[in-house]
Order: C-alpha cells, then structure tokens, then sequence
C-alpha cells in the first residue's frame, strides 16, 4: 500500500508493476455496498492490468450467479472511478465474470452508461437512494465499532460524547483505534457536517448522542454490525465454494515481485 | 423425536423442507443450473465435511433418501414441504406444490403441505388458489417477492394484488404466510430483500402469520426491528443454522439477536432440506449455548424451553397440531419403531 504511494509520487519510474500496484491500491479503497469490505478483500477482483498506454482492464466476480445486478453495477462503476483518478489513466474497461446479467452490464459499463440507462424499464431508478442506505449502515457499524474501542480503553461517555471531530482525529491511539477512527472518518458526513468543530459522535440525524442514552444507543444499533459481518462470512464461504479457493487468490501486485509473464492487456 | 440424555421427548416440526428435482434433464436453461449450482454451494460451504452430498444426489433425490433423512436418521417428527415453482427454470417446475404432495400423500401424518401464489397471476391465479386450497387443505403458503416472472422483476405485499390475494387466503383459512426474504433469486434494483413490506401487511392482516424465513438475512438488522413491533411476526431459522457448524460465533449472535428480538415464542427451526438435513442441524442445536460474554450482552439465553419450542412446540401452535395426538399417531404407524426402546414408553 506505501510502496503505490511512494511510487505514485515518484515522476520516474512508472513502470507496469508500480502502476499495477497503484490499481490494486485503488481498488482497495472499493466497498462492496452491503458488507461495507473492500472488493479486494473479499477477493472479487480476479485482474487489474494495464497496457503500455495506460489503459486499465479489470475483471471481477461474485459470490453468487444472482447477486444483485444493482449492487454489481455499483461496485463496477465505482472501481473504474477510483481507478480513474490516477493521472497517467487513459481508460478503464471493468467486466463482470459469470452472472445472470453478465453481458447486459459489462455492456453498459462499456458504453459507459448509467444503471437507469443499461436495464430501461426493468430499474427502478433508486440506486441513489439505496447507495445511501447502506452508506448510512456503514456509518452505524463503524460507529458502533469504534465506539466500543474507546469504552473498553476506559473512556466514560461523557468523555465520548464530549469530543469534537477535530479532538477524536488527535486522540492518542494504537494501531487498531487509528483504522476505526480512520473508517468512521470516512463515513461521518454521511450523516451531517464533518467540520472539525462538530459532535464527533452523532446519530443518523445528525444529533450529538447523550451521555445517558449511549449505552441503549449501542445495543440498538449491535443488530446493524451483526448482520454485516453474517452477510460477510455467508459471501466469502459462497465465493469459496462457487469458485473452489482451495488457496486464497493472491493479486498479481502481491505475488511474486518482477514475476515475467505477467499478462497484459492486449 | 429427539431425546436428551435425561430422556425427555422433543417433538420437532422442520419448518422448511423441500422434494425438489434440480436434475440437468429437468433444466430448462442455464439459470436452471446456476440455480441448482448457487443451492449447492450453500450446501458445501456450510455442511460438515462428513454431512456433504455428491452433486448428483443433490441435484435429485427419491422420496425415501428424503423420508430417511427427515425422519429416521434425522429427529424430525413432522416436516413443512415448502415449494418453489420457477417454471422459467426447470421444465416442470423445481419444487411444485403438486411434487410435493407425493410424499405428503404417502406419509400424511408426517407431513405438512404448503402452497403458493404470487399476485402477478390476477383473477386467474385467485381461482387456482381456491382449487388448490381446496384440493390440499393448505394451512401455509411460501411466498417468493423476489421472483422474476417475464417483464416483472419482483412484487411487494403491500401491492394491491397482494391484497387481495392475502384477503382470499384468509377466507379460505391458510393462516400462515412464509415470505422468502433472505438470499434471494434474481433481484435486480429493487432491493429485494427489504422487509419493510411485512411490517404493513402484519399490521393489517391481524389474523395470519408471517414467517420470515431466513429470518431476514441479509436484512436481519431491520428484520428484528419489525418483528418486535408485531406479534404475528415470526423468523423462520432456515440458512442461519447451519453456520451453528462453521461460524458458532456467529450464529451465537445471530439468535441471541433474535431471542432479543423476536422472542422464544416466534422463532422456528427449519434445516431447509435437501440444502442440510436436521441430523447434525439438531445436535449441533442442542449441544448449543450462548457464551457468556454475549448472553452479558444481550441478556438472552437459549434454554431447554426456548429449544424445546423453537424446534416443534411454536409450529405445532400456528399449524393447529396436537403434539400428543400426533405422537400417538405417528407411534401407531411404526413411525418410531427405530428408536430405543425407552422412547416408545409414553410419559
């Protein structure tokens, strides 16, 4: 992850490792919707490569042949943008493998159309409004999460609800406290202003949470984290069975470094 | 029948059990074996090693492979033949009511049989639930929402259609509603798995049950939020148990959530056969207990009662059953002839 950093930053050196590495690392930061867990991490990108002209080929695939075709194309659309981003990208092509609407959408992320335009009359046009209910999930199970952190490390609640944004960023933590406060960061706005001087601790309102009501607060919420995390293990056990991962999928990026034959886009 | 070590008897009601013929030669198309292929991987990924099936007795299994593993190798006493039609995928259906009344048919005091219908079929599919009815004395139906029928990509209850259909099944005294809401086949955009459509319909159809299935997986978190605002709410345990096997931490959570939830009074064991058998699901079940740090949590705790009713007794209330008549029924027919002798010896 460092070394795509580092080597993103350097003007020299782009070679095709260093620039598959900053795909991969790009892809990193790709949630599947509804586990709120990196596509890489779940192991559902198979390819990313890069041809000599900066053209970006990435292949995926999901657990299920029925997983839904809203959420696909999601996921799809997001990782050609994030990719995307990266400034030597001339073009990225994204293809979903073996599903039920396998060739409807990798042809509409091809011509670069939206959800709407690829399925017609057969969407609803809510894909904004679903993204945002599970935006607002993950908001609440990486605030549960982090949460519970900071009340097993004997912080009181008045503590907690006391803090403002910019005072949870400075708060001294190890490793595991940084990646919550990091993830929860990522989802705070979701739910209102993320100025530093805003209720770190806020609920889907975006009213700051109350010192009595905290712990009632968390257990209503503990059902939001559970299910997550039973969708995740029920996901990766069927990606594993459907595909027999005997090994778990290493990325290119990851394998053996300067491996030759490395494929690439032709 | 399962006894414990002290020998008390627990009569068990699978709710969620299934004849299906997922053979390649009653495939209609590629969906028709992703589908059976999709089943197949629930199955292995969550079975034990020693419980896992070859791929082609799965596909297609013979009435008597299922009556063994119901009811002489497995514990259970009675079973709920759940269809799943999908015409659009297998020639003459996957899982009919009418496939099903086979074994019902040879085996009347074991099983119960239930119907379907789906509201897009209008006044014409109203008529063929009165026969149906009619025909098999249906006390439950199972509802697919997600399933695709040509243009259509899904249904709510709250649809108009839905009503009705709702309204007639009440007349006709099918009392309990199983709604499909969890791993689902095609949903396309609309998000098939909500499960806000039951909160209505609980709401205005006071007299029947909905059993969730699957509990509301992957919604189980908006699932027990409902459930604990409607007393004709229940969860179906169908796909949850099995990671009792390979993910106990999880499945820990999963009903201690639901005994929170949902209650001890409304949740109902279903193995969700031929996907796993109720053999090593009910051993696995009742060696269970909730670790302590989670029962500290949530303050719920599984007990001999809350197991004694999740695997029969809450079935048994919504299904009419008399437990000891159909012992004694099931006794007569030599249907416990297998077990030791201890068992035959009524209390």
């Amino acid at each position: 992850m460092n070394g795509a950093v580092e080597s993103a930053m350097r003007p020299q050196g782009r070679s095709i490792e260093d620039r598959r590495a900053q795909i991969w690392a790009c892809l990193q930061d790709v949630m599947d919707p509804e586990l709120d867990e990196s596509v890489t991490e779940l192991n559902f990108v198979t390819r990313a490569d890069v041809d000599a002209a900066g053209r970006v080929h990435i292949e995926f695939r999901l657990p299920t042949y029925w997983c839904a075709a809203n959420f696909s194309f999601l996921m799809a659309d997001d990782m050609r943008r994030a990719v995307s981003r990266l400034d030597w990208v001339k073009g990225v092509s994204v293809v979903l493998g073996e599903h039920m609407y396998a060739d409807k959408i990798n042809a509409g992320l091809a011509e670069g159309r939206s959800f709407q335009e690829t399925f017609g009359a057969e969407a609803d046009g809510d894909l904004d409004d679903l993204r945002q209910t599970f935006l607002v999930k993950a908001f609440q199970r990486r605030q549960v999460a982090l949460l519970r952190h900071l009340i097993a490390l004997g912080q009181s609640p008045e503590q907690i609800v006391g803090l403002t944004l910019a005072e949870l960023g400075c708060l001294p933590l190890d490793d595991t406290g940084e990646k919550l406060v990091r993830r929860y960061l990522e989802r705070r706005a979701v739910v209102g202003s993320a100025r530093g001087d805003a209720a770190a601790f806020v609920d889907v309102k975006g009213a700051r949470l109350s010192t009595d009501g905290l712990a009632g607060y968390l257990s209503g919420l503990r059902r939001v984290g559970i299910n997550a995390e039973f969708n995740g293990a029920l996901c990766r056990g069927l990606l594993a069975a459907r595909f027999d991962l005997e090994t778990p999928f290493v990325p290119r990026s990851k394998a053996m470094p300067a491996s030759p034959g490395g494929e690439q886009v032709p | 029948m399962y006894r414990t070590a002290k020998g008390e008897e627990i009569f068990v009601i699978d709710g969620h059990t299934h004849f299906w013929d997922g053979s390649p030669a009653n495939q209609k198309n590629v969906h028709g074996k992703q589908f059976i292929d999709c089943f197949y991987a629930y199955h292995s990924n969550l079975s034990p090693p020693s419980e896992k099936w070859e791929k082609e007795k799965f596909e297609k299994y013979d009435a008597k492979t299922m009556f063994d593993d119901l009811f002489v190798t497995g514990y259970d006493d009675m079973a709920i033949l759940q269809p799943t039609y999908l015409t659009d995928f297998y020639k003459n259906g996957f899982n009919t009511t009418e496939r099903n009344s086979a074994m019902k048919k040879s085996h009347p005091n074991r099983f119960i049989l239930n119907g379907a219908f789906d509201p897009r079929d209008g006044s014409k599919g109203l008529e063929e639930l009165h026969a149906l009815s009619e025909k098999h004395k249906l006390k439950g139906v199972k509802l697919y929402t997600a399933e695709w029928r040509g243009e259509s990509k899904g249904y709510k209850l709250t649809d108009k259609a839905s009503y009705q259909y709702l309204e007639a099944a009440q007349k006709l005294g099918i009392k309990n509603i199983h709604v499909h809401k969890g791993p689902t086949i095609i949903p396309l955009n609309r998000d098939a798995f909500d499960v806000a459509d039951i909160d209505d319909v609980a709401t205005s159809f006071q007299d029947l049950n909905f059993i969730v299935e699957h509990c509301g997986l992957p919604r189980l978190d908006d699932f027990c939020w409902i459930a604990t605002q409607e007393t004709n709410v229940y969860a179906g345990l169908a796909v949850a148990l099995p990671f009792i096997h390979s993910r106990p931490g999880y499945f820990a959570h999963v009903i201690s959530e639901l005994l929170f939830w949902v209650g001890e009074d409304k949740i109902l064991y279903g193995s969700d056969y031929g996907i796993w058998t109720p053999k090593w699901l009910i051993d696995k079940f009742m060696a269970f207990e909730i670790p302590a740090d989670v029962t500290k949590e949530t303050g719920s705790v599984l007990s001999m009662e809350a197991k004694t009713k999740i695997l029969g007794l809450n079935a048994a209330r919504i299904y009419g059953i008399d437990v000891e008549a159909q012992k004694k029924k099931i006794r007569a027919g030599g249907g416990y002839a297998h077990l030791p002798e201890a068992v035959h010896a009524p209390r």
